[in-house]
């Protein structure tokens, strides 16, 4: 697998941007009502992607198996997401539209996605409120029954529906019951419990998976025709993120390993308001939805040092820094931006709370001109929650809130079709790098799922099927075998290595490298000692983790020495990326690379392009494609929200 | 804050378990109750013991994995929280904490704390969702829904399906399970059409799985982490003998061509 980079063509159909799918669409090829079921697909992942693309695939006839490591397909992470899902609707008449949501995507994203996906995303859109409505999700209602939008984060339309803050857990409930549905009927063979650790790649193409039982340790192949990734995201390489615990980049990882590209890996969220770190036993991070900068101002203490109480702080000695610095969007500032400017304030030392890591998210002035009931409908839930950790009341003092991660733009790479650099190999949600560029917009991550699993996967699959030769593939084959025994064989590894620190101090390890290196600010120094560091932590790993137990039972150490094996290596990709992308943008900020006040600098002369790594195998260096960005209906532009 | 923990330990579905005591010091009152595990569990691996297995995964209360009784309650002391929402604040320090499975010959155990909770999926199977195959929906607005109905659709939609109501129950019923999807969708115009058919669908389910029946007491609307209320069971009882009444065989249509 070494030698030559190849090249990536992402096949984006020719003409006009705004009737590209339309026409794309027709030119597909189709497969016949009766064909269809005569194809295999394997959809691993059960989150809203996965969920929604597996009921869909079924509906319409293949026969679907579907995959989770989670002990019900309801309770992926998708279930966690709170504030909203964007669509171009237009319900509250304030200017909207399919090319103004395609607009605000592409700039957000800082100009690093590619147009025509993006488009499609913002076309599509709509149809999602529709489907999900028509499923029976309890979207938030006006007094006359229409449907409720609110503004959200860095957008200056209405466009997100929401239902309370659990807007995630709503959509995929309704896309888990549609899956529930096709299961029920015998249409879809689901296996939860159950973890892909990797891809089978025969004659070029991707046949299946390999995984193991996490209930019995039993090592297994599911074969197939094609196979679909909807794995999620990898922000748990940093340890402490908002995800769920168990999120990890396994699937990704392996496939990469087995030939699949990997887009930008270095461009990671991370999110502005999330309740600051309490202790070092701390597991994860807890979001506070963005809603809350609707409504709440966030400042620090003019000078540093100030140690008073928050409402001992006179009006004129409190420093609302994102009111002051971008006066057109205040505290609604993106998130790559909001959460620079915190970590400026705090590296000032104005910080507040116990570490000086914290900013003030106040209520004080939305409560006296609001009323604290309004303030409670709106957010009622997250001040409990927030009260619920950290023992004080946001109604009385304010909120303390700091950055953490939160999401990752970058994934696998995938062509207009949603199809990787394996062909068959198809990639929806997080777990790929098409839509967000080096930014994602809040409410952005839900609608992308769920177009790519209800309204775009579902036809480009019958695509790449109908023109794709497949011969039969055994399931008891040598080939089929050998990568089962490779499986097999690293478990027993892990087993047998019986060192003495456990799988999270590693993995607290390589959070901390990775946050202070290539987190909210990364430079070339930095970045060269992480990439010294890590393979050194991963060598130790192998040497001296302490994984207790045996492979043929549930054995959640085991699960988690596996995951944190991929991270110790993915972790090295994203510096690398880090460390060749010499601009700023987005989420992604080089010191070297600002303007004079310190607002990222991009070079679209040299970076407008996705970066596509590809694994040139055990030892050698990864190799890397550009798939360069046009950009022929946006201007390119230097982002300003001042 | 010191603790001593009582946990049952099960190695295997089927095998024997017990409870083993667990020495717990030094820790944060900040910490939640999984975390305060995750410590306890990083000291095991230490000594070159398994840990104990639990299930978790969002932390926030959302997921529905974790599952425990803690001290006979389901989900521990604090109402309206499931076990990741706990902190260890609620707890005297120098406390016995006694932490089981959540029992109930519906969800066998699988190890330790982690049971099978598959029944709950395959209630829904049986019709706790609106066909509405994708495509095809009409524009979301032409359906008004009023919003007092959202609300309360919404209230009964909050379930994390973590099955503490069947745990809390003295008879295992998984009654406020069912009936709370069948409130959230029986609320909504869209799931007017198979009102009926859900109702019949889920029950029979039910009582396929071994759940027990209910007899009203109450308990499973305490323990409920999203303190779904118990009303939604009337509701069901309601719905269940008018689907009985009303009942007509199925006709399939189509004929041949
Ligand atoms: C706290 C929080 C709040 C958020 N709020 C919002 C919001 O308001 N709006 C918004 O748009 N976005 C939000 N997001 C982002 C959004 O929730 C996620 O990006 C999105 O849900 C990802 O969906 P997915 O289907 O791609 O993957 P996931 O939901 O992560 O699902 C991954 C699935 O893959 C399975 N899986 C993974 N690896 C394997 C393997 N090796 N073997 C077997 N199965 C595997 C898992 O079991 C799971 O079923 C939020 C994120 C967080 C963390
Ligand atoms: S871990 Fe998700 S609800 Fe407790």
């Amino acid at each position: 697998m070494t030698g030559q980079t190849r090249a990536v063509n992402a096949r984006v159909p020719p003409g006009p941007l705004e009737t590209k799918w339309e026409r794309h669409k027709f030119d597909m090829k189709l497969v016949s009502p009766a064909n269809k079921r005569k194809y295999t697909i394997i959809v691993v992942g059960t989150g809203l992607a996965g969920a929604s693309a597996a009921a869909t695939l079924s509906e319409l006839g293949y026969r679907v198996i579907g995959i989770t490591y989670h002990d019900s397909p309801r309770r992926a992470h998708s279930i966690a997401a709170q504030g909203g899902i964007n669509a171009a609707k237009n319900y509250p008449n304030d200017g909207d539209s399919i090319f103004r949501l395609f607009y605000d995507t592409i700039k957000g994203g800082d100009f690093r996605a590619r147009e025509a996906n993006v488009y499609r995303l913002a076309e599509v859109s709509a149809n999602i409120i529709d489907q999900c409505v028509a499923q029976g999700v309890p979207f938030a209602r006006e007094y006359g029954g229409l449907l409720a939008n609110r503004s959200f984060g860095g957008a200056q339309v209405s466009r997100t529906f929401y239902a309370r803050g659990q807007t995630g857990q709503q959509l995929l409930l309704g896309a888990y019951q549609a899956l529930e549905r096709q299961i029920g009927r015998g249409a879809v063979d689901m296996h939860p419990h159950m973890e892909m650790l990797d891809l089978l790649v025969i004659d070029g193409r991707a046949r299946g998976i390999v995984a193991r039982d996490l209930i019995t340790g039993q090592v297994q192949s599911f074969v197939g025709d094609a196979v679909v990734l909807a794995t999620g995201g990898y922000g748990n390489v940093f340890y402490l993120s908002t995800n769920a615990r168990m999120s990890n980049a396994t699937a990704i990882w392996r496939a990469y390993k087995r030939g699949a590209a990997l887009a930008n890996p270095c461009f990671t969220q991370i999110h502005p308001t999330c309740i600051p770190v309490s202790g070092d036993y701390q597991s994860k991070l807890t979001l506070m939805s963005e809603s809350l900068r609707n409504d709440g101002r966030v400042w620090v203490p003019a000078r540093g040092g100030d140690a008073r109480a928050p409402g001992d702080i006179p009006e004129a000695e409190r420093d609302y820094y994102l009111e002051r610095k971008y006066p057109a969007f205040g505290n609604l500032a993106p998130r790559d931006i909001a959460s620079r400017a915190a970590k400026q304030v705090c590296d000032e030392g104005r910080g507040v709370g116990p570490a000086g890591l914290g900013v003030y998210l106040d209520f004080r002035d939305a409560i006296q001109r609001l009323g604290a009931g309004t303030i409670a409908d709106r957010y009622g839930n997250l001040f409990e929650m927030y009260e619920r950790i950290t023992d004080e009341d946001p109604y009385r003092v304010p909120m303390r809130i700091y950055p953490a991660v939160h999401y990752t733009m970058g994934g696998l790479w995938v062509d207009y079709n949603l199809m990787s650099t394996v062909p068959g190999l198809h990639v929806i949600g997080e777990a790929n790098f098409s839509d967000h560029g080096a930014n994602r917009l809040g409410a952005s991550a839900l609608m992308q799922g769920l177009a790519d699993g209800y309204f775009i996967l579902p036809y480009t699959i019958g695509d790449y099927l109908a023109s794709a030769k497949l011969a039969r593939v055994e399931a008891n084959g040598p080939e089929v075998r050998a990568i089962e025994a490779d499986v097999a064989q690293r478990t027993q590894r892990l087993l047998a290595i019986k060192g003495r620190r456990t799988v999270d101090a590693f993995h607290r390890q390589l959070g901390r490298i990775v946050w202070e290196k290539c987190g909210m600010a990364r430079n070339d120094a930095g970045l060269r000692e992480a990439l010294a560091e890590i393979p050194q932590l991963r060598a130790e790993f192998w040497e001296n983790v302490a994984v207790p137990g045996t492979g043929e039972s549930l054995n959640q150490a085991l699960e988690k020495a596996g995951r944190v094996a991929d991270f110790l290596e993915l972790a090295e990709l994203m510096c690398l990326d880090a460390l060749q992308r010499t601009e700023s943008c987005g989420a992604h900020f080089r010191e070297e690379s600002q303007t004079a006040d310190g607002e990222a600098l991009r070079d679209d002369e040299h970076f407008a392009y996705a970066a596509a790594w590809q694994y040139a195998g055990e030892g050698n260096a990864p190799l890397v494609a550009k798939e360069p960005l046009a950009f022929e209906t946006v201007h390119l532009s230097q982002r300003s929200y001042k | 804050m010191d603790f001593t923990l009582r946990v049952w330990r099960q190695a295997a579905p089927g095998t024997p378990g017990r409870f083993v005591d667990y020495p717990a010091p030094g820790i944060s009152p900040d910490a939640s109750f999984l975390e305060m595990l995750d410590v306890v569990n990083e000291r095991l691996i230490e000594q070159g013991h398994e840990p104990i297995a639990f299930s978790h995964d969002c932390r926030e209360g959302i997921c529905g994995s974790c599952a425990m009784m803690i001290d006979g309650v389901a989900h521990g002391p604090v109402a309206g929280a499931a076990a990741c929402q706990v902190h260890m604040r609620s707890f005297r320090t120098g406390a016995r904490v006694t932490i089981e499975p959540w029992r109930s010959v519906a969800f066998p155990v699988i190890k330790d704390l982690v049971t099978d909770r598959s029944a709950l999926d395959r209630i829904i199977q049986a019709g706790g969702f609106i066909t509405a195959p994708t495509g095809g929906a009409r524009d979301a607005n032409e359906i008004l829904v009023p919003k007092d109905a959202a609300d309360a659709a919404m209230d009964a939609a909050s379930c994390i399906g973590c099955g503490a109501c069947v745990a809390a129950c003295p008879n295992g019923s998984a009654s406020l399970f069912t009936a709370a999807k069948l409130t959230h969708l029986g609320l909504l115009p869209q799931g007017q059409p198979e009102r009926s058919r859900r109702t019949l669908g889920m029950v029979a389910q039910m009582d396929r799985e071994h759940f027990g029946h209910c007899t009203l007491f109450g308990e499973c609307q305490d323990a409920c982490p999203k303190q779904i209320s118990i009303d939604a069971i009337a509701r069901m009882n309601r719905d269940y003998l008018h689907a009985v009444i009303t009942a007509r065989p199925e006709r399939s249509g189509g004929g041949t061509g």
